[in-house]
């Protein structure tokens, strides 16, 4: 995916110097491994400072609220359905948008290469090809990048963009026969006590950043519900019943929204794998209305729809 | 219980009680509250300088920063007089005379009580900003101060005659000679109003025809000291002498919780009034 | 001052030995991070980390801490009076701490002990505590304590230091609190100058081989008003979530909340660390918010350590270069570059 970078430089370059797109968003190489930064560029002169490789797993849709220029913008799979969300929910106009698509096939989780050498310090990891080379002080190891990927695109089913103007690449193969709910089964099963403690313990570490939140696109509400003081829903300490409130309202906000993209559990400084939740009610979805976010502008989301001849009985 | 506590411990109020409440405006959004320190020696402790702000403090509520009405030459109470906008000035406007809550200060700077001294005084104050000017025109006519400044021109307006702050205090200082009153509303329909109609800058503009030897303190809304401001400098207050009060956010009131800076002031502890000639050169957060 | 070397096995068992006279904590291994926990804790103790996740100020500076307690039973004649809320100020060793998290404190100290205000409960749990340093061998790539005034075996605001040498440990006691310290600790022999000697030039090699990565020499010569307008703070927080990751991974931000909770008719008055990224910090009753842009948030936090700290008190930035804000941006902003930037400005050029 690395010779993204090249292909993405021309098309923004050609965008903004023929007036298609007022600004790009897209990424620059990171100050240290595995980390890439956003970036928005004005100037057609500024676009090599555009990069692509298997650390870009920030969800970029999330730079798109609240903006009025004409905007480029790059989407893989999961970050093209956030922007239908978007468009549906009217946090931006398809017209606004030019979106460069690009084929994916997953991002690296920064902390399973971390844990896999032993937490030590990283120095350098670079992308070659379908591999990834990491140097410290006294090791380097070559890993292969499909074993390290996030964990959500280890199960990714849209690795394509589903919306797009232009692709930088030719569409990849989808994977066959990913188990995407093996992890949510497997909590479904636990007696309800245990399903408790399990929950209690995975947001044990949570220090209410709201680094997941923020980093959301589904998250674009003015004022939080955490955030409101009239009246104030939830507290502001660490204490875990708040801590809980917070995890759990968030998820529902976010069913039938979330695409799955990680950039969550990717965000967390203290590892949470918060989407333990959201994927519930991503599987409540699909199971319930066969519903994925984000795959067609002619639909609306499940829960944020009402009409008088619903086949079900409990909501009349 | 020891009052001494407070002094080990800045975040620990005084208790207090509501000793009157009166409700100061037609919009009954504004009250004015009496209080009387639970343990007298603490209202010692609290000794204060016009300008200055205190945080009430609500149990089970929390905490609001707010002006001191009253006047240090007024013995045996203290008075706040408190806009209803949020959770804790909202539940604080639902007490009842007796309850018990605390004061926690006094906290910031004051006016430039030393610097105006000889001087005259130009008071222009907008709508429920007006408490700390009440303060500051208590204190200047009192028969131990009045003395020591020259004039006292005072330009006070609200949104209508309804919504003036003090009224029976405004009709005493418009029968003495010793203060020079401009009250003024927006507007009225009241055909007996006998004050000035218009807004706190026109009327400032008419009735202070000289910066000669004063200093000018503004307290009131954004609008009001971004239209007041200009007036004064065309009167020639240099920015030394004209002197504004701010309303930022506050938690702690001492400058540890690190919300109302503005640069490396804060307003809680460093203001909350300064002059315009130190805000010129500061972030304009405020 | 006294100094004692100890075999690494014989250190660890002292460690465990002090629990009469200590509430020990030291970092612990927490699934894929260290983090400071008490003694008591400890599977295993290993003293090899780069340094923990969260900076020790949590240990001084609870996430959330009873401020004061009351009632709300109008029954009670103590009703809505507050009384402060019992803490344990037992003394405390704070073991295997960083220099740069021991160098925090007191860049810290002058915001909650200045002479006109004392903050009672951070004082009193500083006051409880001996820091124990462990002194970096390897300092991390991220690492830029010595371009801000501290270093890797910097001894400010340490009681003892900890000296890593291979297969013994050389603690050097720094104050009476740290040589209180060492007295009872138990087991290990007086250091000869060998050792010592050892100890020095290991620490003299690691400062000399340390790059100083990070200008910051012009920041107290620019004008307030003109690095605050300055055009790059846009590109800077463009990428910024408003998260507050920076700012409690920090062992310098020391903001803060002050929340009532009431369950029943029981009542507590307690402060939350707070945040300069989030809105709420400064969203003022009247629903004006000075700070109510991203750009602005984020132009506050750096501004605030590198620039108006460094005037009020004239002493350097507000940062111990401890570099948890760079490994754990989630969208990588920079203080290293972003002070780059600051320190690089030509006003008007």
């Amino acid at each position: 995916m690395i010779q993204y970078t090249d292909k993405i430089r021309e098309i923004a370059g050609r965008l903004l110097k023929d007036g298609t797109v007022e600004v790009f968003i897209g990424y620059r190489k990171g100050t240290v491994p595995m980390m890439n930064e956003p970036v928005l560029i004005r100037d057609p002169d500024q676009v090599d400072t555009l990069h692509w490789d298997v650390n870009c797993g920030l969800n970029l849709c999330n730079y798109l609220t609240r903006r009025t220029e004409k905007i480029g913008i790059l989407a893989t799979g999961c970050n093209s359905r956030n922007i239908v969300t978007h468009i549906i929910e009217n946090q931006i106009k398809r017209e606004q948008l030019y979106i460069v698509g690009i084929p994916c096939t997953g991002m690296v989780d920064h902390r399973a290469v971390k844990r896999a050498v032993g937490g030590k310090e990283i120095l350098s990891a670079e992308q070659q090809g379908e591999k990834l080379i990491v140097k410290g002080a006294d090791f380097e190891k070559t890993f292969e990048i499909k074993e390290i990927l996030q964990s959500n695109c280890a199960v990714c089913r849209h690795r394509n963009p589903v919306e797009v103007d232009e692709m930088v690449a030719d569409p990849v193969p989808e994977q066959e026969g990913v188990e995407p709910y093996k992890d949510v089964e497997s909590v479904e099963g636990m007696e309800p006590r245990k399903k408790w403690e399990f929950f209690t313990r995975l947001i044990s570490r949570c220090l209410r950043c709201y680094a997941c939140r923020n980093a959301c696109p589904l998250c674009y509400c003015p004022t939080c519900f955490v955030d409101e003081s009239r009246p104030q829903w939830v507290g502001k300490s660490n204490d875990p019943t708040d801590t809980m409130t917070f995890h759990f309202l968030r998820a529902y906000h976010c069913a039938g929204r979330c695409t799955d993209c990680g950039a969550c559990e990717r965000v967390c400084p203290v590892g949470i794998s918060m989407r333990q939740f959201t994927k519930k009610l991503n599987k409540d979805a699909e199971e319930l209305f066969s519903w994925e976010a984000g795959l067609t502008l002619e639909q609306r989301p499940p829960l944020d729809v009402y009409r008088p001849d619903d086949y079900n009985d409990f909501i009349k | 219980m020891t009052g001494g506590a407070s002094l080990e411990n800045p975040y620990l109020p005084y208790p207090v009680r509501i000793d009157d409440i009166v409700v100061e405006t037609e919009d009954k959004n504004l009250k004015t509250f009496k209080f009387v320190f639970l343990n007298p020696e603490d209202e010692e402790k609290f000794a204060y300088t016009p300008g200055q702000f205190a945080e009430l403090s609500v149990p089970g509520k929390g905490e609001i920063p707010i002006g001191i009405a009253s006047s240090p030459t007024e013995k045996g109470h203290v008075t706040f007089t408190v806009n209803k906008v949020g959770l804790v000035t909202t539940h604080l406007h639902n007490m009842k005379e007796g309850d018990v809550m605390g004061i926690r200060g006094p906290l910031g700077n004051w006016y430039p009580w030393e610097e105006m001294e000889g001087k005259n005084i130009v008071i222009v104050g907008g709508g429920f900003a007006f408490t700390t000017l009440r303060s500051s025109i208590v204190y200047a006519l009192h028969p131990d101060n009045r003395p020591k400044f020259k004039d006292i021109i005072v330009v006070y307006g609200a949104r209508s005659p309804g919504m003036l702050l003090y009224k029976d205090e405004l009709a005493e200082w418009e029968k003495r000679d010793d203060i020079h009153m401009h009250i003024t509303v927006d507007a009225t329909d009241d055909p007996d109003w006998k004050y000035n109609t218009g807004f706190v800058p026109a009327v400032t503009e008419q009735k202070v025809t000289s910066s000669e030897n004063a200093i000018a303190i503004v307290c009131g809304p954004p609008v009001m000291i971004r239209f007041t401001q200009p007036v004064l400098e065309k009167l020639g207050f240099p920015p030394e002498r004209i002197i504004l009060s701010l309303e930022n956010r506050m938690k702690c009131g001492i400058g540890m919780c690190g919300r109302c800076n503005l640069g490396d002031q804060y307003v809680c502890k460093d203001g909350p009034v300064f002059s315009l000639a130190k805000l010129k050169n500061l972030p304009p957060e405020y | 001052m006294a100094n004692k070397v100890f075999s690494k096995d014989a250190w660890l068992e002292a460690l465990g030995g002090l629990k009469e006279h200590y509430r020990v904590f030291l970092p612990l291994k927490d699934g894929d991070f260290f983090t400071y926990k008490p003694i008591e804790e400890a599977k295993k103790i290993h003293f090899d980390y780069d340094n923990t996740r969260l900076s020790p100020k949590g240990l001084i500076f609870p996430q959330s801490e009873r401020m004061f307690e009351f009632s709300l039973d109008t029954q009670d004649p103590e009703a809505n009076i507050l009384k402060e809320a019992p803490k344990d100020d037992s003394p405390r060793a704070i073991v295997g701490v960083r220099p740069c998290d021991a160098h925090a404190v007191g860049l810290v100290r002058r915001n909650f002990d200045n002479p006109e205000y004392r903050d009672p409960w951070w004082v009193k749990h500083v006051e409880a505590a001996t820091y124990v340093g462990l002194g970096c061998n390897a300092p991390c790539a991220t690492c830029f304590c010595k371009s801000v005034g501290g270093g890797p075996f910097n001894e400010e605001g340490l009681d003892a230091m900890m000296v890593d040498l291979g297969d013994r440990f050389l603690v050097r006691a720094l104050t009476e609190k740290g040589e209180e310290f060492l007295s009872r600790v138990q087991g290990g022999e007086a250091a000869d100058e060998e050792v010592l000697k050892e100890a020095r030039e290991l620490a003299q090699k690691v400062t000399d081989e340390m790059p100083d990565t990070v200008p910051t020499g012009r920041l107290k010569d620019l004008p307030v008003m003109a690095l605050f307008e300055a055009p790059f703070w846009e590109e800077v927080a463009f990428a910024c979530l408003n998260c507050g990751t920076c700012t409690y991974l920090c062992p310098t931000c020391w903001c803060f909340d002050i929340q009532d909770e009431v369950y029943k008719t029981e009542g507590i008055r307690l402060r939350n660390w707070d945040s300069c990224m989030f809105p709420l910090f400064t969203l003022h009753g009247s629903g004006h918010n000075p700070r109510d842009q991203k750009f602005q948030r984020v132009r506050q936090r750096f501004m605030h350590k590198l620039k108006y700290y460094v005037d009020k008190y004239g002493d350097g930035v507000q940062c111990s270069g401890c570099g948890r804000c760079v490994q754990f941006c989630p969208v990588n902003i920079d203080i290293r570059r972003v002070c780059g930037l600051m320190d690089a400005y030509e006003p008007g050029a």
